[in-house]
């Protein structure tokens, strides 16, 4: 565990430093062809680069929050919900309980945040939760707490920002080649010869450039979703969790509303991913649902080792996903029984559906208020009237 | 200066670079082991807090339990006074305590008005928690035990943990007596 960290620093170092090139790159030759001069452009992508990741860090994560709606609740709000995390955090060696949110949406998903494993958050959906029981819900939260564990969310970030810079760099640029006319470079230009070849560099990299560093940043991103699934197997001991959490996800139908492409690569399932997608989808943050499942149901140990034979055997190839270095522990590791757990009854639907809507209208401050006639009345935070009429048996009470 | 004298400060300054970083690894590993370890006391803690309080709501709607319900106070306290111990009593203690506990719930199953308090389904919410708590720190330890362990025995760091004295680490184990007893069978004509 501990040596995937630290592979993962090196790669996330070799990773952001690809991504820069790019950027660099990039910025050289629109600076050469508007400006004549490639510093300047150079200067402006740093520049731009610089402030969003400012923004980024010290902001990103509150940013996502607040854009997903997402509450933060306390022990007392979700106690099934905080024990499984701490749980998690236990397994995992994590340093800091991660805060806890949920987002009051029917669409099955979960992600993690935050910038080190110090300040991290863990957010989940009302329908997820809804729908997991304990040992599903123990193979989600592993996962993200895996992603926070691995540093995948700053190293996402990171990589999202550098993207993100040459995708608006190469917009600016493409607009200003379009609407602005001739630029001031090339009457000033000695070598005509020289200025032609400049042009074509400049608008293929424009075209490229946001692609290559889009495939860098997808296939990143798939590989940080493999690990993170093989860690929660690790870490839960029971890959059947995560697996069949997965494919109740995999056969919900609605759509994250407050999820948009830029959020994407955080969540646990793509929010947009289609029916259908096929293994080698180079667009997409995540590997396909069935594959993943497919991967976990088939371990016979709960290993990082298990888990990379499996991928291996899956794809007939010996290119691994996992990090080389993470598999070097050769020491078995058992699977465990699943817990007793209540069965799928319509009871337990009622009881996790019943859990989850106490949960909201507790965060959304919503005060009980108990009628003569036994029925609780929920009262809203900023309600005028200081009676209320109970719907059920037509008593006053007041507020 | 002679090239002997070179090469001698040039291989001082390597060895000196790979025992020291090794004792630094030793040292970080340990002191994981050491904080995994307090994770476990954390939380065997907080299930000889819990008890208690669980066999007090249990008491009020059991009549005919008293047994089991003693098992598990007296296998409590015997925990608990064992919790300055190694790891090997008190692995055994902490067994002895999950097998009463587990019996305990078993025997609950039989009384459906206790399954629906509201206090009770708390309390068991809490104590299936403490459990996993229990045995993901349990993982969480043995597995610093044993990179710390592999680092005493491997080389080159086991030069400097031998010099240094650095002791292996303990693991550490609860297992739960299963209690479901074969039925009884008795072939009499």
């Amino acid at each position: 565990m501990w040596e995937q960290i630290r592979s993962n620093r090196i790669r996330s170092v070799g990773l952001t430093i690809g991504i820069g090139a790019i950027l660099l790159v990039v910025g050289y030759f629109i600076g050469l062809y508007f400006f004549g001069n490639g510093y300047g452009g150079l200067i402006v992508a740093v520049i731009i680069w610089g402030i969003m990741n400012l923004v980024a860090v010290f902001q990103g994560d509150s940013i996502l929050l607040s854009i997903s709606k997402a509450k933060k609740i306390k022990k007392s709000d979700h106690p099934r919900l905080y024990n499984i995390v701490e749980e998690m955090q236990i397994a995992s060696g994590l340093e800091k309980m991660p805060d806890i949110y949920i987002i009051d949406d029917p669409a099955l998903n979960a992600f993690a945040t935050g910038r080190d494993p110090k300040r991290a958050s863990v957010a989940i959906t009302s329908g997820l939760l809804n729908k997991l029981n304990r040992d599903e819900l123990q193979g989600v939260i592993g996962h993200e707490i895996a992603h926070i564990k691995n540093r995948d969310v700053l190293l996402m970030v990171m990589c999202g920002i550098l993207l993100g810079s040459i995708v608006m760099l190469s917009w600016f640029a493409s607009r200003a080649l379009l609407f602005g006319g001739a630029p001031r470079s090339r009457t000033s230009s000695s070598s005509g010869g020289g200025g032609g070849i400049i042009i074509i560099v400049a608008i293929v990299l424009m075209i490229l450039a946001p692609l290559a560093a889009q495939l860098i940043y997808f296939a990143v991103s798939r590989r940080r979703e493999y690990l993170a699934d093989a860690s929660s197997a690790l870490y839960t001991r029971y890959p059947e969790g995560l697996a069949s959490a997965l494919e109740k996800l995999a056969a919900s139908t609605h759509e994250l509303r407050s999820a948009n492409k830029a959020t994407a690569p955080m969540f646990i399932i793509n929010p947009f991913r289609k029916k259908g997608m096929s293994a080698s989808n180079l667009t997409s943050t995540h590997p396909p649902i069935s594959e993943r499942i497919r991967i976990l149901r088939s371990m016979t140990g709960a290993s990082l080792s298990n888990y990379e034979q499996e991928y291996e055997k899956l794809h007939g190839s010996r290119h691994g996903i996992l990090p080389v270095s993470s598999l070097a522990q050769t020491q078995e590791v058992e699977i465990r029984a699943p817990k007793p757990e209540k069965l799928e009854t319509f009871q337990a639907n009622t009881e996790r559906r019943r859990e989850t809507s106490e949960a909201l209208w507790r965060v959304n401050d919503y005060e009980a208020l108990t009628c003569d006639c036994g029925t609780r009345l929920r009262i809203p935070p900023r309600l005028q009237n200081s009676f209320v009429r109970c719907p059920h048996c037509g008593r006053i009470n007041s507020t | 200066m002679p090239v002997g004298a070179i090469v001698g400060i040039i291989v001082a300054v390597v060895l000196a670079i790979i025992f020291g970083g090794g004792y630094n690894r030793l040292v970080r590993l340990r002191n994981q082991m050491k904080n995994a370890w307090a994770q476990i006391d954390v939380q065997l803690k907080r299930r000889y807090d819990l008890i208690p309080n669980l066999v007090e709501t249990v008491k009020g709607y059991t009549k005919h339990e008293r047994e089991t319900l003693e098992a598990v106070t007296k296998a409590r306290n015997i925990a608990q006074q064992l919790s300055s111990s190694g790891a090997a009593e008190r692995s055994k203690a902490e067994s002895e305590l999950s097998s009463a506990l587990a019996r305990l719930l078993v025997v609950v199953e039989r009384y459906p008005d206790l399954k629906a308090n509201q206090n009770y389904l708390a309390l068991q919410e809490e104590l299936s928690s403490t459990e996993n708590r229990i045995s993901f720190s349990r993982q969480y330890y043995n597995d610093s035990v044993l990179r710390y362990n592999n680092a005493t025995q491997m080389i080159p760091s086991n030069v400097v943990a031998r010099a240094f004295g650095f002791k292996a680490g303990e693991f550490f184990e609860i297992t739960v007596v299963e209690e479901k007893e074969a039925p009884k069978v008795s072939f009499t004509q």
